[in-house]
């Protein structure tokens, strides 16, 4: 729980494609690493140590000042038995909590249901990004999704618009061609409400961008775009409590060092200036980053690149995490690898738990499906 | 001259049965008559297929590509252009119904493979398309018959073969469930030919005696050496899947019925309809084309304008082939095949075998921005061949007071009716900027703007958002 009244905020930061474990956090002194990734692997002296087995990928450096700080907890080894090691199945199963059978229910719109059960402010769970991950879907719940933050909102990138009259005109017809109209039926009525209500968001959440002003430059890449829209609607106090984004691709089977290398340098500037943004505003002690990726990537590389694997890294990022390692570094020794791969020793519902139990202060057994070993890492 | 009654119904078939038409394309039909469009619809070998020659000399991709957006890309351009609009349609009416997703698959190529299945059957005879479904690699791999042997059966396909595909929940035992998946036991896949060195290969059905369970069985009463075909044989002629598969129907062609789950407990809104199809059903040898010309003639669908939530496909095709946004190869159908996906209705990919949720269940908030900024964004481009069409025949009535320049463009947007309130906001809305007018440059430069925005506001009423 947080230590202020500030409502806990969770942001959930989603590395699509399956990131490289062993060459996030690497085993740098460990021989198996060094025979296994010939090609692929990051020499020692480029590696940030943590201790004398393990240290950071070397474009990692925002991440790793966190973890000097004591505010990055590394959770070793998550994922979950008999991985099926394709995106799309292992991706559902992240969003579902649903290893054995196709789920439909994401554990974040259940989530945000139980922190907004009668769905009062429409901006309790908002998603940077197209469409709506299946994480935070659930029948009745409503979620805004927003893809530009600047230009979101009704009938707000319609290009053969393009004068303020014409759209304000444009939208207060809107406005009442949505007023809830006696005798038309239950979908229309439906319609009504569901339509006024993304005006009132939209009307609320634009204000984010207008009121923001902060010393801190973001780099101009995806997911600092990404993560800058997560700090103003933050910043902006509008009662968002789950965050939600992407970044990808972290399908490295091919030319791995040079593309890893840049996927790391955005995400890891981009957390670096999403902290010191909202620590300069005295925003950051409510709020946790979550980043997870599907599943790992082969121990052994195949040329250039990594193939799919298993066992995985989690990071949990903020001012109240009690930073640290957990869980165990999976084992390299063929002998405890499965298939090849890492194998994992922490079900990744445990992981969700303790979020869901320690952070959020909710019940998190009927929103995993079970109970499931949990961490202290807030 | 085509009435506007005419025009009306031609515009409601033309929406249900395929994915919407011109206003020069209804006149046509209008002069060609109801019935006998009705009879083109149902023979899709009538008219020339989608040129596929000319689809994968402009996008080979599509074939092999194993990326989900290029196969969606693939479909969605067949449903832009088909001239079998009725036959396209009911292979997205099979899609929704034998739901097989992408996510457990992973091989977009082979869904299109199960989606040209359908296609080839799409308005032939039920139990022929359930054979089918019951050989297709796909199908047989999501729902694990590859894992149903003689002696440890899986009964993932023969149940919800009987739960969602034929008769309905309620209507058959556990017993039958297991009895019928002994009946599948057998019906598999042929090894998979490894990637490597010579790249992917489609799945094919085989079939193998020696895990096949021959043995008697018992299902819904009958006693037989029952395989899989005996099962299906015995499905199609039972009134439960007579009455379920006409209630789908119904469901997609006519009127929104209550979520699919709940049908066992909720009778259909318009029971003697469905009684009328379940009849045909039968008496017909259950053949779909007889059902639906029985369904598109009958008074309850004539009854029925706008009684649908267009799906997400229904929204996004019907719009890119009313602004005429897309023809023939092009850039584009790759982000048309997103946009379903980012309005809910992500195309070779639903949720489960239990298929999207239809109906108002298409409309959250996040669905409806994009539904409504889909729309607008091609009604209000003044450069698309629809939208100049829809321009130079208001231009062709010359000087417009209000009212009679917003009922031209509902007339030619469908005709599209609006609610009396809607349609009174629209007016006062529009009254405001006067007359149309074309008779200076600047007139037309302002009336084409002014139509543009009409179009664009029309299209996000909650109105459009219903066929």
């Amino acid at each position: 729980m947080t230590s202020t009244k500030k409502d806990p905020v969770v942001v959930v930061l989603q590395l699509s494609g399956a990131n490289d474990p062993l060459n996030t956090i690497i085993p740098y002194t460990n021989p198996h690493y060094r025979d296994n990734r010939p090609k692929v692997g990051i020499p020692e002296d480029q590696v940030i140590p943590i201790n004398d087995d393990l240290g950071f990928n070397p474009n990692m450096g925002p991440v790793q000042k966190l973890y000097q700080e004591g505010k990055v907890a590394i959770i070793h080894g998550i994922g979950y038995d008999n991985s099926p090691r394709s995106h799309f199945r292992s991706m559902d199963i992240w969003h579902t909590c649903e290893p054995e059978k196709v789920g439909t229910e994401g554990w974040l719109g259940k989530v945000i249901r139980d922190l907004d059960p009668t769905g009062e402010n429409v901006l309790t769970g908002v998603n940077f990004g197209q469409g709506l991950p299946r994480a935070l879907a659930l029948r009745g719940v409503p979620v805004t999704s927003v893809s530009d933050l600047a230009s979101y909102g009704v009938l707000s990138d319609v290009p053969g618009i393009n004068n303020e009259r014409d759209r304000d005109r444009m939208l207060d017809l809107f406005s009442r061609i949505y007023a809830p109209t006696i005798g038309t039926g239950p979908v229309m009525d439906y319609l009504s409400h569901t339509g006024r209500n993304v005006l009132d968001g939209a009307d609320v959440i634009r204000v984010a961008p207008e009121t923001y002003s902060s010393t801190i430059e973001y780099a101009d890449t995806p997911i600092a775009r990404s993560l800058k829209s997560v700090a103003q609607v933050h910043l902006a106090n509008l009662g968002t409590k789950i965050f939600y984004t992407q970044h990808g691709s972290f399908d490295t089977h091919f030319n791995q060092l040079p593309q890893h290398t840049k996927l790391w340098t955005d995400v890891g500037r981009a957390i670096g200036d999403f902290y010191s943004d909202l620590r300069e505003h005295n925003a950051s002690d409510n709020l946790i980053m979550v980043l997870f990726t599907e599943f790992g990537r082969r121990v052994k590389d195949n040329g250039t690149g990594t193939d799919h694997g298993a066992g995985g890294i989690a990071f949990v990022i903020g001012d109240q995490v009690k930073g640290g390692m957990y869980n165990d570094y999976p084992s390299l020794k063929p002998a405890d690898l499965t298939q090849g791969d890492l194998a994992p020793n922490y079900d990744f519902r445990g992981f969700y738990s303790s979020i869901v139990d320690k952070w959020l202060g909710l019940d998190p057994v009927p929103i995993v499906g079970g109970t499931f070993e949990q961490l202290n890492f807030v | 001259m085509a009435t506007q009654e005419q025009i009306s119904l031609m515009s409601h078939l033309m929406r249900r049965a395929g994915f919407g038409a011109p206003r020069s394309e209804l006149e046509m039909r209008v002069h060609k008559g109801y019935e006998a469009t009705i009879e083109e619809l149902l023979d899709p070998a009538s008219q020339d297929s989608v040129d596929e020659d000319l689809l994968y000399r402009y996008f080979p991709n599509y074939e092999g590509g194993m990326a989900p957006n290029q196969a969606q890309a693939q479909w969605v351009y067949r449903m832009v252009n088909t001239n079998r609009p009725l036959e396209e349609k009911m292979v997205l009416f099979w899609h929704q119904l034998f739901a097989t997703g992408n996510s457990k698959i992973d091989n977009p190529p082979e869904l299109t493979q199960q989606i040209a299945m359908f296609r080839k059957h799409a308005l032939g005879d039920f139990p022929t398309l359930l054979v089918e479904l019951a050989k297709n690699p796909a199908m047989i791999y999501w729902l694990d018959n590859n894992g149903n042997h003689k002696g440890a059966i899986n009964e993932n396909w023969g149940r919800e073969l009987l739960e969602l595909f034929s008769m309905g929940v309620g209507n058959y035992s556990e017993d039958d469930i297991k009895e019928a998946s002994r009946a599948f036991t057998g019906w598999t896949i042929a090894p998979k030919i490894p990637r490597l060195p010579l790249g992917r290969f489609y799945w094919d059905f085989e079939y193998r005696p020696e895990d096949h369970d021959s043995d008697a069985k018992t299902f819904l009463g009958m006693t037989g050496e029952f395989n899989g075909e005996d099962i299906i044989d015995i499905v199609v002629k039972q009134p439960a899947t007579g009455k379920f598969l006409c209630r789908h129907l119904y469901n997609f062609f006519v009127a929104d019925e209550p979520q699919i789950p709940s049908w066992n407990i909720t009778p259909p809104t318009d029971p003697e309809a469905v009684e009328l199809l379940e009849q045909t059903y039968h008496d017909s040898k259950y053949n779909i084309a007889a059902v639906l010309r029985v369904l598109f003639n009958s008074d309850f669908f004539k009854d029925s304008r706008f009684k649908h939530v267009k799906s997400p496909a229904e929204l996004v095709v019907g719009t890119v082939r009313m602004a005429q946004g897309l023809s023939g190869p092009q850039v584009g159908y790759q982000s048309v095949a997103d946009e379903c996906t980012f309005q809910g209705q992500e195309l070779l990919n639903p949720p489960s075998v239990e298929s999207w949720h239809t109906g108002e269940e298409w409309i959250d908030g996040g669905a409806l921005v994009r539904r409504v900024n889909f729309a607008a964004k091609y009604f209000s481009n003044t450069n698309l061949p629809g939208i100049r069409t829809i321009i130079d025949s208001l231009k062709s009535l010359g000087t417009l007071s209000p009212s009679e320049f917003l009922d031209g463009c509902l007339d030619l947007m469908g005709i599209l009716e609006l609610g009396s309130t809607t349609y009174q906001e629209f007016l006062t809305h529009t009254s405001e900027e006067g007359n149309i007018s074309w008779e200076t440059t600047h007139d037309a430069s302002e009336s084409e703007r002014r139509v543009g925005i009409m179009l664009a506001m029309i299209s996000a009423s909650r109105e459009y958002q219903f066929a």
